[in-house]
């Protein structure tokens, strides 16, 4: 047994509230599996093998929808679901009290799975085959827009909930210090309702109107506009809990300490302020936005990079703290004291391996006209699957190895089949990443189908090949990974009387309570991210709207 | 108020200077690729009608002009699901092509392969970027963003010609 048990939980959740958290994980794991399975089937294709045509029995019609499906289940509800409920965990665990108004978390709750239920019958018949970017003037069933709005504001009456627990428990503790793994699920709390501020401009102003005919036309850059000022700190959304795991409670599963408390609570105030004013650079290539704002918007988004690179440090520090005093030595050799053996680290270590190639391949996204070797090839997909698919979904299945247990108060099944399934999907994914690295280098285009395209060239057809047999690789390793989830969650063994896996919260190496005060003050950080998204975005905001032209009446896709 | 400063351990306090300093020199690069080097993206160019634009000059008579012969031309591109308008077209080796792309219907992408013309071809508005064809032969455009289920079809070729007027 490889995961921690200990007899004194520091703060055992209620029975509802562990149900209530354990409610998210089973939607957010049902999602990834429905959502995974068309992965391994768009990376077939690719390799010449091309297996939709023997879906349309199940009534998928074609391999734009079976995409729409694996990108809405996997980047938005997967994401979406796992996020909320672990950040209850985080909130209740952290602060030591129960939430404040459960009805209100509840509200949210079930708001967002009315939300996904609305989206994902549409999506199911065929009749919202947009892809998860949705681009007008495509235009979906209008209940794929209602039912996007309410996962949204579901999660944003979640966020309300955590806000009315924590000031509850500020009003009785003065001045005492946000607990670093509370603060940082508020941050990544308000940063998402900072963000999807676009979005819900866009659906609400522009999409949902013209869906029900109440206007001709809509602007597809402007409805762009809207919806990448939401796009990238949606990726910092989806990473940000996985920080909270990496700073927060990482160290102490590897029995050492997170380095600097302080340095950690900079990097997620300094990603409140920076995620969201950078959106243009996913609009490098788009016509009509004047090429100094996308210079502008480049280097915010290389400003962003800032707090990553402190991440970096930070963590691997905190790493080989802990390495060290469990025997490790040597320059490097430490690495190997690590626990490799607990699933749980395992999972998040590979994340993190990962994800530097997600970092320096962010880099090239984000330069300006580097962009325009890449844009819109496969080198895009081959990207995000080592952020959201590697640093995001890995360190996830990886938190989910203790979760699963904390929750219900049962051993977790086969470590070693758990660790089969990381490494599977680890290697799976470098091949696949690589592959798609490179074949968008040389210019094959994403979201193809390139079994039909004309122009395929034969130097393309080996990474191709690699492209299927990485994807498959990946695909088998995450189900089996999942499998152990499931087994866990759903087995009748339960751990002895009296045993009980924690939450593991790291101890920081200095005092938390001696942490400068500006770090724990909301006002100063509010204002500078609102002063930097008006300046980023006031004026281009101002002239899209005011000349806003939408000519663009509905296609169905 | 000593015991609140902010604690940085030297090795770190060498990274966060590192990594600025990087950030610095990337910004600067590309800095000095697009406005002194000229390797410019899309900017705001025109605004059109997607509704109408097939039907006015110079839409409604797409295809190639040429500004100085052997040297300067520019090509007007319709995308429609699922083709270009026109889908192939003769330069000289050594021309240089400005490219306008606009589209009549949904969102497209253009990409002329092996240069970096790469760009979102959106309804109501005109992007445009300009390349030189230094080696003959044939180089296709693509479309790159999801706009249907014929979208893999979409493409054409820029056959780029010697001077005696061979591919």
């Amino acid at each position: 047994m490889t995961i921690a048990t200990t007899t004194s939980p520091v703060y055992p959740l209620t029975k509802e509230d562990r149900r209530f958290v354990g409610l998210h994980l089973v939607i957010a794991f049902s999602a990834l599996v429905i959502g995974s399975l068309f992965g391994p089937l768009q990376a077939l294709e690719h390799a010449g093998l091309d297996l939709y045509p023997s879906l349309e029995r199940f009534g998928i019609q074609s391999y734009y929808q079976g995409l729409t499906l694996h990108g809405v289940l996997n980047a938005l509800i997967w994401t979406t679901f796992f996020i909320t409920g672990f950040l209850t965990l985080v909130v209740i665990r952290g602060l030591q009290r129960p939430l404040a108004l459960p009805w209100l978390n509840r509200l949210g709750f079930w708001m967002m799975v009315v939300g996904l239920v609305a989206a994902a019958i549409p999506i199911l018949l065929n009749k919202a085959t947009v892809l998860y970017t949705f681009y007008p003037p495509m235009e979906a069933n209008t209940w794929f827009y209602v039912g996007l709005t309410l996962v949204v504001v579901g999660s944003w009456i979640e966020g309300w909930g955590f806000y009315v627990t924590y000031w509850r428990w500020r009003k009785e503790h003065g001045t005492t210090r946000t607990p670093f793994i509370v603060l940082a699920a508020l941050i990544t709390m308000v940063l998402w309702q900072i963000a999807t501020l676009g979005v819900a401009a866009e659906i609400l102003g522009l999409l949902l109107p013209w869906s029900i005919g109440l206007a001709d036309g809509v602007d597809p850059l402007l409805s762009r506009t809207f919806f990448w000022f939401t796009g990238h700190p949606l990726v910092y959304f989806w990473l940000l809990p996985a920080y909270v795991s990496w700073y927060g409670m990482l160290p102490k599963q590897v029995d050492g300490k997170l380095f600097s408390n302080s340095l950690a609570r900079l990097a997620f105030w300094l990603f409140l302020i920076l995620s969201t004013p950078l959106g243009f650079h996913h609009q490098f290539v788009d016509p009509g936005i004047p090429s100094g704002w996308k210079y502008i918007h480049s280097i915010l988004t290389f400003s962003v990079f800032f707090p990553s690179l402190l991440t970096f440090f930070t963590v691997i520090a905190s790493l080989e703290y802990g390495a060290r005093k469990r025997g490790g030595t040597g320059r490097l050799a430490w690495i190997k004291a690590l626990p490799w053996k607990n699933p749980s680290v395992t999972a998040q270590l590979l994340a993190g391996i990962l994800f530097v190639f997600g970092g320096i391949g962010g880099l090239a996204n984000a330069s300006y006209n580097v962009n325009l070797v890449l844009h819109n090839t496969a080198w895009v997909p081959g990207h995000f699957h080592l952020t959201v698919g590697s640093a995001v979904t890995l360190s996830f299945v990886g938190i989910a190895f203790w979760l699963v247990p904390h929750l219900t108060r049962k051993p977790l099944w086969s470590p070693k089949t758990a660790l089969v399934g990381v490494w599977t999907y680890f290697v799976g994914m470098l091949i696949f990443s690589n592959a798609m690295h490179t074949v968008g280098l040389l210019g094959a285009p994403r979201r193809t189908t390139l079994g039909l395209a004309p122009y395929v060239p034969p130097e393309w057809t080996g990474h191709l090949w690699r492209v299927g047999f990485g994807g498959t690789l990946m695909w088998i390793g995450l189900m089996t990974a999942v499998v152990v989830v499931a087994v866990t969650a759903f087995r009748s063994t339960r751990l002895p009387e009296g045993e009980y896996v924690d939450v593991p919260v790291a101890e920081s190496i200095d005092d938390e309570q001696q942490v400068p005060v500006w770090l724990d003050r909301w006002m100063p950080w509010l204002v500078g991210a609102a002063v930097l998204i008006i300046l980023a975005y006031g004026p281009q905001l101002i002239d899209k709207i005011g000349g806003m032209a939408p000519t663009s009446p509905p296609f169905t896709p | 108020m000593t015991t609140e400063e902010l604690h940085v351990d030297p090795a770190e306090r060498n990274w966060i200077v590192a990594s600025i300093m990087l950030l610095v020199v990337f910004g600067v690069a590309v800095a000095i690729a697009g406005f002194m080097l000229g390797i410019q993206v899309p900017t705001e160019e025109q605004r059109v009608d997607p509704r109408t634009v097939a039907q006015e000059a110079p839409w409604s008579n797409p295809g190639v002009r040429e500004l100085v012969p052997g040297e300067e031309y520019e090509v007007y591109i319709l995308a429609s699901r699922f083709s270009f308008v026109p889908n192939t077209f003769e330069v000289p080796v050594g021309a240089r092509v400005t490219f306008y792309v606009t589209s009549t219907d949904v969102q497209h992408g253009f990409k002329l392969q092996d240069t970096n013309v790469n760009f979102m071809a959106l309804p109501g508005q005109v992007s445009k970027l300009t390349t030189t064809f230094e080696e003959p032969g044939t180089y296709s455009y693509i479309c790159t963003e999801y706009c249907g289920l014929g979208h893999a079809v979409m493409a054409g070729s820029v056959t780029v010609t010697e001077p005696g007027g061979n591919a």
